[in-house]
């Protein structure tokens, strides 16, 4: 594979994002799927980075889900979105900081939409005043979170505490990226390196140490796509989806894979142990999982926070192998502790998914665990 | 004298200059790149026949030598008209002027790396047919980039062509036929090897094109499925992995390639600095030049003393543009004799 070829096109899909100064709107589904990534997301610009973002606990979902299962109507879905803009004109601020990609690729729709139809714009304007008396402004800059860490991966990758590297060989990690569907395969202008050969994380995850592994199946859906997944009778076709994926990118055995999108990491996460439980199949080495993260926990990760904290131990495959390989500091005992200090329980063991750590001899918390056998 | 200046030396340009010189006209011709013969340089073999192209170049350039004057290297940087002819300027300011201006300046291939999902520039074993074409020419044997004889290739029709998205709505008329010759081609180079054309539709619409067809599924076992690429990778290995849909059996359907050729198709001329453009000539829907009528007037524009011949009115084959040729050189003697009362680019308005 070439890769000047691929940076040649990278070239042809640069977009404008902004560095500061965001309103940032979550996700319907994301606190449920992976709770603390969007928590780590503000960490790492406010905390780490010195960034000011702001939110509204008034803000809603932007009804995509709907949407694009045909249950909403485009109009309510736009005074939805709309009422989200005026959110953001009232916080004083006019970057829009998305945290979902069906949100991002929707806002997007939408944008375009009353660019070419402005009647559309004015209708929907009249309709958020009718019914809550709002006014708003077009963002003047809108971005996932995603590009805006992209945006900032050499501020974050100068903050590193552990690059994305293996600590035993000194060789970068190999990572898989997954995109979004919605984040450039409708606009691919508006994604960073468009929507074939999609830049936005794998520039996050070279400046982060990390080498990118292309595999045939790249491109293929996660498996959530929302009428195989919402849809019950269509859920075996979800699943067959992700399988498709493991099977292609499992042998240039990556160590983990980065996600941009609310269902990818989660399916592509729960269905390993599903897989498992069905045929036996494990796709990590020793009987692990592929971990899977999003874009906020492996940059969180990276910049040293508690891998805790940052919701690593709501994830189906464990995260462990990854950590130790690349050296992270963490207490095993506190996984399944919560934020109150009370143990939550351990899950149930997985039949043939393994993930425990018992196997690895860890040292204490203070060095760095050396002795390992995963 | 009459002087006659014709700019691109491609197929048109030269047949077109050997005719009008053996009239007795000063002929000029303006070629852009530091070759002769154009479009016909990157030919081995013609179809249907497949004849080898480089006796036909030679045998252009030596009906020129000695009776036309040719400049290479040379872009046209204006035209000035008045009622003499035609003040050419080209590069390092020189001048030439001309009663009558003859325009073959051709088209462009469609920029296969534009397909994104297809990988040509990211892939390692995806080429295009004009990279074949060369590969024939310069007879280095077909290996794939790890040095190996590819035991599967495919080649994908209409990479370019009949393809809105791409901004191409129209059909590119010689890839089908130059997909079959090359395919037979692979096959002689490589007889174990399998060769599959994934094709739209065959249009077979010249003489003895559906013969070479047949021979190809006959004698040679090419194998011909009526399908539309939708996306290709690579493998660990790096063969290539297509997806496409079987339009006949309406499936999708997924295989495993050593090669893939991109039949690239044929797209007018658009970049900045084009003729068509620099002269303010109208461009027809699909972005060729605007024939003034297709059937009374097909060579002349709207401005008298101005022809144009060649592919650049739309995709052609060598005979139709060598045809075109001979019949704008009698189109411009027509109009050098009868100057005054010269009135073929009246439309001809056909009562249908």
């Amino acid at each position: 594979m070439k890769q000047e070829g691929k940076k040649k096109l990278w070239q042809e899909y640069q977009k404008e994002i902004a560095t500061n100064n965001f309103f940032y709107v979550r996700s319907c589904v994301r606190q449920n799927f992976f709770p603390a990534a969007e928590q780590t997301f503000l960490r790492i610009m406010r905390e780490s980075l010195g960034k000011t973002v702001r939110e509204n606990p008034g803000h809603t979902t932007c009804t995509g889900i709907g949407y694009h299962c045909d249950v909403v109507p485009f109009n309510t879905t736009m005074t939805v979105i709309a009422r989200q803009f005026a959110l953001m004109t009232e916080a004083g601020l006019e970057n829009l900081a998305v945290s979902c990609i069906t949100s991002f690729g929707l806002y997007t729709e939408i944008i375009e939409t009353w660019k070419h139809f402005p009647e559309t714009e004015a209708k929907t304007r009249e309709y958020l005043r009718k019914a809550t008396g709002r006014e708003f402004s077009i963002p003047t800059n809108l971005a996932h979170a995603s590009d805006i860490l992209y945006k900032l991966r050499h501020e974050v990758a100068a903050r590193a505490v552990y690059p994305l590297v293996n600590q035993t060989t000194g060789k970068p990690l190999r990572v898989v990226e997954h995109i979004g569907c919605h984040y450039s395969k409708m606009f691919p202008h508006k994604g960073v390196g468009g929507a074939e050969y999609p830049y936005v994380l794998a520039g996050l995850v070279e400046a982060l140490g990390g080498e990118i592994v292309d595999y045939p199946e790249r491109r293929h859906c996660c498996g959530f796509g929302f009428r195989q997944y919402v849809v019950r009778a269509n859920r075996g076709y979800s699943l067959s989806c992700s399988k498709k994926k493991f099977d292609s990118m499992e042998p240039y055995k990556p160590d983990l894979i980065i996600t941009n999108c609310p269902g990818c990491p989660y399916f592509l996460d729960r269905w390993q142990y599903v897989i498992s439980e069905m045929q036996g199949k494990t796709y990590g080495e020793n009987g692990h999982g592929i971990p899977v993260f999003t874009y906020e926990e492996l940059a969180g990760l990276v910049l040293g926070y508690d891998p805790w904290d940052i919701g690593l131990q709501t994830h189906q495959v464990s995260a462990e192998p990854l950590m130790i390989k690349m050296g992270v500091r963490f207490d095993p005992e506190k996984k399944y502790q919560g934020k109150n200090g009370v143990n939550m329980g351990r899950p149930k063991k997985p039949s043939h998914l393994r993930i425990d750590m018992d196997e690895i001899q860890q040292t204490p918390v203070t060095g760095y665990p050396i002795q390992m056998t995963i | 004298m009459n002087s006659i200046a014709i700019i691109g030396g491609g197929v048109a340009g030269l047949e077109a200059a050997a005719k009008l010189s053996k009239q007795g006209y000063a002929v000029t011709v303006i070629e852009r790149s530091k070759c002769l013969g154009g479009r016909l340089t990157q030919w081995h073999a013609l179809f249907p026949a497949r004849k080898p192209a480089e006796p036909l170049l030679l045998r252009m350039i030596s009906e020129i030598e000695g009776n036309v004057n040719v400049i290479m290297d040379a872009a046209v940087t204006g035209v000035e008209k008045d009622d003499d002819g035609f003040a050419i300027t080209i590069s390092n300011n020189r001048m030439i002027t001309a009663s009558a201006l003859l325009l073959t300046t051709g088209f462009d291939i469609f920029d296969a790396g534009r397909k994104e999902e297809y990988g040509y520039g990211i892939y390692d074993n995806v080429i295009t047919s004009v990279e074949l074409e060369e590969t024939f020419r310069s007879g280095r044997p077909l290996l794939t980039v790890k040095g190996n004889k590819p035991a599967r290739i495919g080649f994908i029709h209409c990479v370019g062509s009949r393809d809105e998205k791409a901004g191409n709505p129209h059909c590119s008329k010689v890839c089908c036929v130059t997909a079959v010759k090359q395919a037979i081609e692979v096959k002689e180079m490589l007889p174990s090897s399998e060769v599959f054309l994934f094709y739209m539709d065959l249009r077979m619409f010249g003489r003895h094109f559906e013969e070479l067809y047949k021979e190809a599924q006959f004698r040679y076992g090419i194998q011909f499925i009526r399908a539309r690429l939708s996306e290709a990778f690579e493998n660990p290995d790096g063969s290539l992995q297509i997806r496409i849909e079987d339009t006949l059996l309406a499936k999708p359907l997924k295989m495993s390639l050593d090669m893939m050729v991109l039949m690239v198709g044929i797209q007018p001329q658009k970049k900045p600095g084009n003729l068509t453009d620099m002269l303010g000539l109208a461009r027809d829907t699909d972005g060729f030049l605007l024939q003034q009528d297709q059937y009374a007037a097909p060579f002349a524009t709207q401005i008298p003393g101005l022809f144009f011949a060649g592919g650049i009115t739309g995709p052609k084959t060598i005979e139709e543009t060598l045809t075109e040729a001979r019949a704008v050189s009698a189109e411009i003697t027509n109009f050098l004799k009868h100057r005054e009362n010269y009135a073929s680019h009246e439309p001809y308005l056909m009562e249908l």
